[in-house]
Formats: structure tokens, sequence, C-alpha cells
């Protein structure tokens, strides 16, 4: 089944083109990963599939599960199972992790037509999840992301994945940042996580992730489009031989 | 700011004042204007004894010499001073004995509010007094109080029965010549409430004031005054709003507050007066002076406001530290959205030896609004190792509104420490999109952030009120992002 079909997105900010016709297609179950250069627009790619309002789309269409992706709402998309783990969380001060986590599921839940959680069954359901990525109860229990350390803040990302278990998950570059624990702690998160009704976007810079989380999938995205795709081979060569071979690749073909 | 942004600012800033109903009910009125005449026939309505009448005569004859201040960082027209309706009761059949006697447009009134002054009111513990226009129309749990010897009643009745509280009392923390309009109020106001706790008496309730005009062209000038003997502990809520009208009514408060040796007063007011509509039409003008003295040592007074009405807000609650190790606090939440102004803060005088003051100020600017925060932290020649800590941050919601911060510091003691921190913030899009790719909409994403950000301050409130002031903030603001 598709889950998301991506067919010639272009879009940009007002001067700047920045996804210049990405053509992406992910079935349920499987695992994407994306790789490419800095500033190619792999953030770009996530941001827009989840609605950011300031890059404007100025071609294509993308199709979720049947459903007009660009036509929703920011938090239409997220009800509906798509979730982006940010490249950089926002801090929100006053905001209790908890209390914003509490109330992301629960509008999550409205949407599904299930009845809102109370503080027993949201804190059970806490306490599993938890478990499942290994976080601390003291954490949650301060303001969102507020004087997190970048590995912390990664590890809430994932967590709140986990709570609010989205259709689509799109991880920027959760693994940057992360000790050599924490980078095993978020894989066995996600790997428990996945499932044949449940996709994956993961963009990454390094091959190790993909050890861990093993791709069916591998896209190479260059200068806002997605120039070479394969398999976990294909992260295994870019990692020996870096973007070299294919940004000259992509010279050649007469760009 | 993204259109769609700006299109969601506009669609809820315009969001209905909930309040602005008029109640049909008759009054009866002074005529416009004020004079001499116009103070003996208040006055005379409510019968009162020589000395309350000539205090108010010298109030008035000092407030002719005085001129409008012109420093706070508000503008608005001259005011009319003959234009206003200086004292409207709503009629009554007779004087209420009972709550049941009361008239039924009236408990209607006071029940949209939220409020009811029925006996039911026995199950939240909270003791209310209803200030309609003018007059006091009913306090509840007066009973249960008494035999605890506290006094809690309208001002016209305490100065009845109370002759001898309120001649020593009245005017001595803020007295009519302080001010412009504590002139003009203690000239004429017409009521409010008296609060009296006795030396080592705990108040076993929150006592309760809701001030409604309802009138048109009204002024409202109550006065209200609590006085904490030794020992003793009260927690005071303030409630008020007002129907929608095209022209600004005046609202010109006094609020005193005598706290006497280890006694604590915590007083919160939440504002919610008609703020006038987008374009700025109509709305309350808020000029209140409130001030506590810590008349003994280890005594504390603690002022918590939420500001969300008004079209302007000029208000500075303030604490003379007189008695050595005495506390005063300031929390503030001040919102200001569309075109409403206010200009609000504290005064902290410490005067005793090991005085300590805190102050926590969260203004909140949307719309085309403005909102400054202006202290003053004074600390005597003989206040030995007084402390202040101040806090005042300010978050803004769009481009258009302002925010702006004066602190004063004046240290005449070298022991002393003085502590001012300040930030002012934007609500981010980014935080905005982070809630919303979490399914959370931009308007529950605001409120969420609002209080937030104001929740230091909320936490002050008394928990029955908490929660209503926490809708209030996200009424006032839903929306106005950017
Ligand atoms: N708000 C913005 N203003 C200006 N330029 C932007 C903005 N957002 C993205 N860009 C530009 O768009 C391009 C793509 O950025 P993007 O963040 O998508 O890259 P990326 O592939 O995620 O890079 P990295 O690997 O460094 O995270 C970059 O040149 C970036 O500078
Ligand atoms: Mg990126």
């Amino acid at each position: 089944m598709h889950m998301l079909s991506i067919k010639n997105l272009q879009a940009g900010l007002e001067d700047k083109p920045i996804l210049k016709g990405i053509n992406l297609e992910i079935k349920a179950g499987e695992v994407h990963a994306i790789m490419g250069p800095n500033g190619s627009g792999k953030s770009t790619l996530a941001s827009v599939l989840a609605g950011r309002q300031n890059f404007e789309v100025t071609a294509g269409s993308v199709d979720f599960l049947g459903k007009d992706l660009l036509d929703m709402a920011p938090e239409e998309r997220a009800r509906e199972g798509i979730f982006l783990a940010f490249q950089y969380p926002v801090e929100i001060p006053g905001v209790s992790t908890t209390n914003f986590i509490k109330a992301a599921v629960n509008e999550t839940r409205k949407h599904r037509g299930l009845e809102a959680l109370d503080a027993v069954g949201f804190l059970k359901m806490m306490k599993e999840k938890m478990k499942l990525v290994q976080i601390d109860q003291s954490l949650l229990s301060r303001s969102l992301n507020e004087g997190f350390s970048g590995g912390e803040k990664k590890r809430n990302e994932i967590f709140q994945m986990a709570m609010l278990e989205p259709k689509l998950a799109i991880l920027d570059e959760t693994d940057s940042g992360l000790d050599i624990d924490a980078l095993r702690i978020v894989a066995n998160g996600v790997n428990q996580y996945r499932n044949k009704d449940n996709s994956f976007l993961l963009v990454t810079h390094y091959q190790r992730l993909l050890d861990y989380i093993v791709p069916d999938f591998v896209h190479v995205l260059y200068n806002g489009r997605i120039v070479k795709s394969g398999t976990k081979e294909l992260a295994l060569e870019l990692e020996e031989k870096g973007y070299d071979f294919i940004k000259s690749e992509w010279a050649l073909a007469g760009e | 700011m993204p259109e769609e942004n700006e299109e969601l600012l506009d669609q809820i800033t315009s969001s209905e004042y909930k309040y602005g109903f008029v109640t049909d009910i008759e009054s009866e009125s002074a005529p416009k204007g004020l004079n001499e005449n116009t103070i003996r026939f208040i006055s005379a309505k409510k019968n009162e004894p020589d000395w309350m009448l000539e205090y108010r005569l010298k109030a008035y004859r000092h407030w002719l010499t005085m001129e409008t201040p012109k420093w706070a960082n508000v503008a608005f027209p001259p005011i009319d001073y003959q234009d206003i309706i200086y004292y409207s009761a709503p009629k009554q059949k007779i004087t209420p004995n009972s709550l049941d006697e009361i008239d039924p447009e009236l408990r209607l009134t006071f029940e949209k509010l939220g409020i009811s002054l029925q006996e039911q009111k026995r199950l939240t513990g909270v003791a209310v007094d209803a200030v309609m226009d003018s007059v006091s129309v009913a306090t509840t749990f007066k009973a249960e109080l008494a035999e605890l010897g506290i006094i809690f009643c309208s001002m016209s009745e305490a100065v009845h029965e109370h002759p001898e509280l309120i001649r020593k009392h009245l005017g001595s923390v803020v007295p009519y010549t302080d001010n412009y309009f504590t002139a003009l109020n203690s000239a004429v106001f017409s009521d409010g409430s008296f609060c009296y706790i006795p030396e080592g008496v705990r108040c076993p309730m929150e006592l309760s004031t809701y001030f409604r005009i309802n009138a048109a062209n009204t002024g409202q000038f109550e006065r209200t005054l609590i006085v904490a003997e030794a020992g003793s502990y009260v927690s005071y809520l303030e409630g008020c709003t007002a129907p929608m009208r095209d022209e600004h009514q005046l609202h010109a408060a006094v609020v005193e507050i005598s706290a006497f040796e280890k006694s604590e007063v915590k007083y919160s007011t939440v504002q919610n007066w008609y703020p006038g509509n987008k374009e700025g039409i109509g709305g309350i003008y808020n000029f209140v002076t409130k001030r506590g003295i810590c008349q003994g040592d280890h005594a504390k007074i603690s002022w918590t406001q939420v500001e969300t009405g008004s079209a302007i807000t000029w208000k500075y609650p303030s604490v003379i530290l007189k008695g050595d190790y005495s506390v005063g606090e300031f929390y503030s939440v001040a919102v200001t959205n569309n075109m409403q102004q206010a200009d609000t803060g504290t005064k902290m005088i410490h005067i005793g030896k090991h005085t300590r003051s805190r102050i926590v100020s969260k203004g909140i600017s949307a719309g085309k609004s403005n909102n400054s925060y202006r202290g003053l932290v004074q600390v005597g020649r003989n206040a030995v190792k007084a402390r202040n800590f101040s806090q005042c941050d300010s978050l803004l919601l769009g481009d258009q509104c302002g925010a702006h911060t004066f602190p004063y510091i004046e240290v005449k003691n070298s022991s002393a420490i003085v502590e001012h921190e300040a930030t002012t913030s934007k609500i981010g899009e980014d935080q905005i999109f982070y809630c919303n790719q979490r399914g959370i909409d931009t308007e529950a994403a605001v409120a969420l952030i609002i209080n937030g950000f104001a929740k230091e301050v909320m936490n002050q409130l008394p928990m029955e009120f908490a929660v209503e002031a926490q809708k209030l903030l996200a009424i006032s603001l839903e929306g106005s992002v950017g």
C-alpha cells in the first residue's frame, strides 16, 4: 500500500527555489533514508511535508494515504499521522514537557475518535514508552526542551514519536549529537516501533545509524533533487567515496 | 508573518467581549457633573455622618487645585469631569434582608458573571461582596465571618457600623492628597468593601468583591479598605467587568491595606473591564491607586494581578515596608491587545531593616497595543540589609505592539541588595509550528505558550480563580501570533 507519494515537488523561499522536483514513493512498512551534502534541501523537504508555512510550494503533489497532503494544515497532517522529529527542536519556557505531550496526544486521539486519556491512563502510557527510549521522568517534568542537552532533545523527540504513534515518522538528523549508547537506544526505539503498517523517512549524514536501523532504500538528495537511489549499499559507497562522485556525475549529466 | 497567521490574528483578536451585556434594571442616579452639591447628594443618599461629608469636601477642594498627571506612557483625550454621573444605584424596592430579596434581574447579572450570590457559594467557601455601579448589592457569609470577629461588609455600611475603624484607617495609607485620582475618589467614592481581621485570626475563606459597572455615562469610584491586625491572615480577591459601550467610562478606585505585626494579606485581582473595540472605541479607563503598608515587624503584603481588560490601565499596587523584616510582593500579568494601553507596575518602599521585596511582572502585548512596566524600588537610609529581586518579562505577539520597561531604583543604604532582570521575547513562529506539528492548533498553542510564560504569577492566585484566569488569558489573546 502507498503511504506517501511525492510527485515533482518543487518548493522554496520567495526568491530561492530549494526543492527542484522531488519524486519519492514510500510504501507502508518501508524505511527510506535520505542522505546528501549540507544545504541540499533535506530539512526543507521534511518541513514542507510537515506543512511549514514559510516555504512556498510552486509545483507538484503529495499524496498521503489517499489524501492531498499539501491541502492540509500542519496540525491536521500531524493528527493524520505525520510526525517530524526536528533537527533543531524548539524550547518552550514554562510549558512542562509532560503537559505538552498530553495536549498533543489528546488532540490526536480526538481526531481519531478516541476519548481523551485521563491522568492515570496517560501516566501508564508514559511509563511504557519511557522504557522504550530510556528517558528520565525528571526530564519530562521540566519545561519543554528548555536547557536540554542536544542528546536529550533528540531523545525527547523519539519519545514523543513513541507517544503519538504516527504512521509516517520523518526523523531529521536525529542521530546527530547522540553518543554511542543513546544512538543505540534511539535506534532500538525506532526498530521496536517499526512494523508493516508504518513507515520511516530518515535524514542522516552517517552510515552508522543505518547499521542499527537498516533501511529498505537510500536516496541521495543533491541540489534540490533526488539524484541517486539504491539500497543500503549506497550508503556504504557514500561513506567510502564522499559526495564528490555524485556531484561530478551530475555535472556530466549537464547541470 | 505568513498570511494565514495574519488572517487568524485578525479573526481572533476580534473575538467578542463575553461580559458586554447590559442589565435592564432601574437605577437611581445623581445628575451629571461634579460640584459640591454632587458630593452632598452622594453623602445624603448614603445617610453619612458629618465627618464623612467633611472628608469628601476637603478631598474635592484639594482635587480642584490639581492637574491630571501626564507621566504615564499612555495617551487619551482630556476627560470631561462634568460629563460623568458620579452616583448610580440599582433601584431596589426594599433593602434586602436576605439574598432572596435581591432583584432577580440583578441576581441574574451576577449569575451570568459566574458569581452566584446564593448560599451554594458555601460549597466553594468564598465570601462575596458584589458592587453594581455605585453600591454594594450583597455580601455573603457575613454571619459566619462575624463569629470570628471578622468584618466583611460594604463601605457604606462600615461608615455607619464601624465609624471608629473607618475614621482611624481611611486615608491612612492613601491620603486624598496622594494624587489626582485619589483626591477624586476620596471626594466621590460611593461604595466598596471593608474588611477587618482581628488579632490572631486566620480568615478561613477567600474574601472576594466583584465590581460591575452597568449604567451608562457612569464613573465607578470604589474604595476598599483592608485592616489586618497583628498575627492575622486574609486572602482577598477582586474581579471586575463592564458592559460594552461606545464611550469611555472612568474607573478610579482606591485600595488601602494596613498589615500589622506578623500579619499577612494576599490581594489578588482579576481585572477584566471592557477593553473597547478593535478600533479603540469605548472601554474603561482604569486609573487605580492601590497601596499597602506593613506597619509591624514581619508583616507581609502580596499583590497578585491579572490585568486583561480596560482601554487604559494605570496602576501601581505598592507596599511600604515599614516594619523590620516585613515582606512585599508583586506578581503581575498584564495583557494588552488591539488598541489597549497599560502602564502598570509597583513601588516597593523599604524603610525597615531586613525588609524584602519581590517583583515578578509579565507583560504580554498583541495587536497595536502598548504595555509598559513601571516600577520603583526605594531603599531608605535605615533599611539595613534590605533585599529586592525584580523580574520583568515581556512577550510580544506580532510586530505592531510595544513593550516598555521603566525600572527606577533608589538606594540609600549600602548594605542593601537590589537585583533586576528583564527579558523580551516574541512568540516564535517556530514554536507555533512545533506545536502544530504535534497536532496542537495555533490557538491552543498560543494559550499553552502564554500560560507557560505567565505561570509563575498564575501560581500565586487562589486555586478557585486560577483556572478562570487562565481561560481569560487565552480568550484575550487567542491567535494573535506573528
Ligand atoms: N529560512 C531560510 N532562509 C534562507 N535560506 C534558507 C532557509 N531555510 C533553508 N534555506 C536554505 O535552503 C537550502 C536547503 O536547506 P536545508 O536546511 O533544507 O538543507 P539540509 O539538506 O537539511 O542541510 P543540512 O545537512 O546542513 O541540515 C540551504 O541553502 C539553506 O540555506
Ligand atoms: Mg537539515
